[in-house]
This record gives C-alpha cells, structure tokens and sequence, in this order.
C-alpha cells in the first residue's frame, strides 16, 4: 500500500519504520529534517528505506508533492491536535484518501471529529484507561 | 449580540474594541496569560484565559449563548478548529475565520465555516488597487454568491473609446451598473452610452468572466 505519515516524532518515526519492513510505500512528511534522524535510530528495528521529505501537511502543494494524490492511507501524527485535524481533513475532503486516520489527545476533540467521519484516535483516553487497567488487575 | 473573539492578538484586540464600541458583549478568549491580562486592564473584563478550541474552555465562556464566534489566531488549523467546535459542539449560529494561506479557503467553506477572511488576498487586493497600470480592481465580493463587483478603468489607448456599450460584446455572465467620467459625473450604462478615456465603469460579474470582461470594455 501507498502510505503517507505527516509527523516523524517517535510515534510516526516507529510506525514509519514498521510499515516499511512490511513492505509497504511509505512517505514522511514533517516540517524539521531533524526529526528523520529517528528513521535511522539503531536499535530494535531496521532502518527506514522509504521517502522523506521535509513540508508542512497542511499545505496542498506540499501534500500532492508527497503523492497524496495516489495515495492509500493518511496519517497524522504531529503534536498538535488542530494540525492533526486540519490535514487529515484536507487529505480527506479535497484528497478524498480512502482512509484517513488521525492521532487527537484531546479525548472531546477525538470524540466529536469521530462523528464528523475523521478515524481519529485518542492516546490519552486509551493511555489512562490501559493504566486503570493495570491497577485493576 | 454575544460575540466571542478567539485571539487576542492584534487582530483580535482591535476587532473586540470596534464590536464593544459598537454595543456588543464580546468576550475574547487567549492561551497567553500575559495577553489576557493586558485586554483586561485596557479594555475591561472581557478576556478569558483558556484555549478557544477546547470544548471545555469555551462551554465556560457560554458559547452556547453565542450568536457568532470569530476565531483570528494566527494559525490557520486553530482558527478552522475553533469555529468547527462551536458550530457543532455549541451551534453557534455563524462563524468567521482568518485565514492566512489564501488555499485554504475552499476548504473551510467545505466544512461549514461560514465566513472567511484571507488577511493575504485582502492586502493583495488593495496593493492592486494603487498600481494604476491594472485596469480591472476587485471593489466587493457578494457574499453567499459567486459574484463580485469590479472597476474597469477605460486607459486613453483603448480600443474601445468612443464606441457605444451596445458595440461591445460584454459577457452574458456580468452586468454593467455604473459608468464614472473623469470629474465625478456618473450615468447608467446604457445601450447607447459612449465610452470615454478615464471612465470608470462599475460591473457585477463572475470571478471566470472577468478576463473576458476586461478584454470586452478595454478591446485588449
């Protein structure tokens, strides 16, 4: 699959990597090129073998110059939540990317763009809720 | 009418004192503290201190009550946020939004955003209008339609100077509403009306027949 990964922070960086030894086209996008040295982390995966480029996912041209056009999956993992939701609805609505997944700490945030049809996913809800767990158990 | 300003910025501090002084309860909400605090001891209690995007921040500002929320950050992606919170959290009747890369415009009319200001296409908008070797001047885009009212300024080379509106094939698309003579004088466009060097003339058209407007009034 064609994916794209705006956001190489330690999140996107592992998946980056994860993705890729599957086999999958994979593009990063984040703003620093300094956030490509977790591509090459040594350590308990194999370097990343994919694209990088350095662009901004809330701009169109920097988006349709990672391939967004023709492109499977979107994700986005910056740390800004509005970010995050901006370009994700960027790449679905004007991009129409068949699938769209987007990372929101804001659990108010995540719940409402979940009914507006975003894939969002909250790490602090399903974070706390692990820990929770874990006492519990 | 409650309006809530999200930003107080520049933009924001100057738009919350224009609506108070205009009569409205405004409430401007700011993430910097500092900022907060020196709307409150310029203009009064009206700033809250939180972040504009948070469901949470702007239920404790009533946004519920709100009849408009215009959200003026700097940052394009709090801006959209904010006014998506509202209208679908708080149902907000309107909403506005700056907006800083002229692209996304499209965009936030796609997702419900009732308003938007491009802060760049309104400054290039008035630089056009000061460099004189540019016949055509955006005056006024209609809102809610596809319109805008232009000025075509008639240069002295023209083609078309001395010939009557009627020998003129002005695109079915627009509608001439106005011709200005050098001096001030000003008459309806009528079918019999003969251009002349310097006039002015005010049209409603579309944003695609604008070129072809130009060419029809200037013959180039």
């Amino acid at each position: 699959m064609k994916i794209i990964i705006m956001g190489c922070g330690r999140v996107g960086a592992w998946l980056a990597r994860l993705l890729d030894a599957d086999g999958h086209q994979v593009t990063v996008l984040d703003i620093d090129a300094y956030s490509f040295r977790r591509l090459r982390f040594p350590g308990l995966l194999s370097d990343f073998k994919g694209t990088a480029l350095v662009g901004n996912g809330i701009d169109q041209e920097a988006l349709r110059k990672a391939g967004i056009e023709q492109t499977d999956v979107f994700f986005a993992l910056t740390q800004g939540d509005n970010r995050n939701i901006m370009a994700s609805q960027i790449a679905r609505h004007i991009f129409k990317v068949p699938r769209v997944i987007c990372r929101i700490y804001d659990p108010l945030r995540q719940e409402m763009y979940t009914t507006l049809g975003i894939e969002a996913i909250s790490p602090t809800a399903i974070f706390a809720q692990m820990l929770k767990e874990k006492l519990e158990s | 009418m409650y309006i809530i300003v999200i930003g107080g910025g520049r933009v924001g501090y100057y738009l919350t004192k224009a609506l108070l002084s205009e009569g409205h309860e405004v409430l401007v909400v700011e993430k910097d503290a500092g900022i907060c605090e020196d709307i409150r001891e310029e203009l009064g209690s009206i700033s809250l201190h939180g972040d504009g995007c948070e469901a949470a921040t702007l239920a404790e500002a009533g946004t519920e009550r709100a009849k408009m929320l215009i959200a003026v950050t700097g940052e394009d992606e709090d801006n959209l946020v904010a006014c998506q919170v509202s209208k679908h959290k708080f149902n907000v009747p309107r909403t506005i939004a700056r907006i800083r890369n002229p692209q996304n415009e499209v965009l936030f009319k796609m997702l419900g955003i009732d308003v938007t200001i491009s802060s760049t296409n309104v400054i290039l908008e008035h630089i056009e209008e000061e460099v004189p070797t540019h016949s055509l001047t955006h005056l006024l885009a209609i809102e809610d339609s596809e319109q805008e009212l232009v000025e075509v300024k008639i240069p002295p080379e023209a083609a078309t100077v001395g010939k009557a509106i009627r020998e003129l094939s002005v695109p079915s698309e627009t509608k001439l509403t106005l011709i200005i003579r050098e001096g001030g004088e000003s008459l309806f466009p009528s079918p019999n009306a003969i251009l002349r060097t310097g006039d002015r003339i005010i049209a409603l058209t579309t944003h695609a027949a604008e070129e072809r407007l130009r060419e029809a009034l200037t013959g180039a």
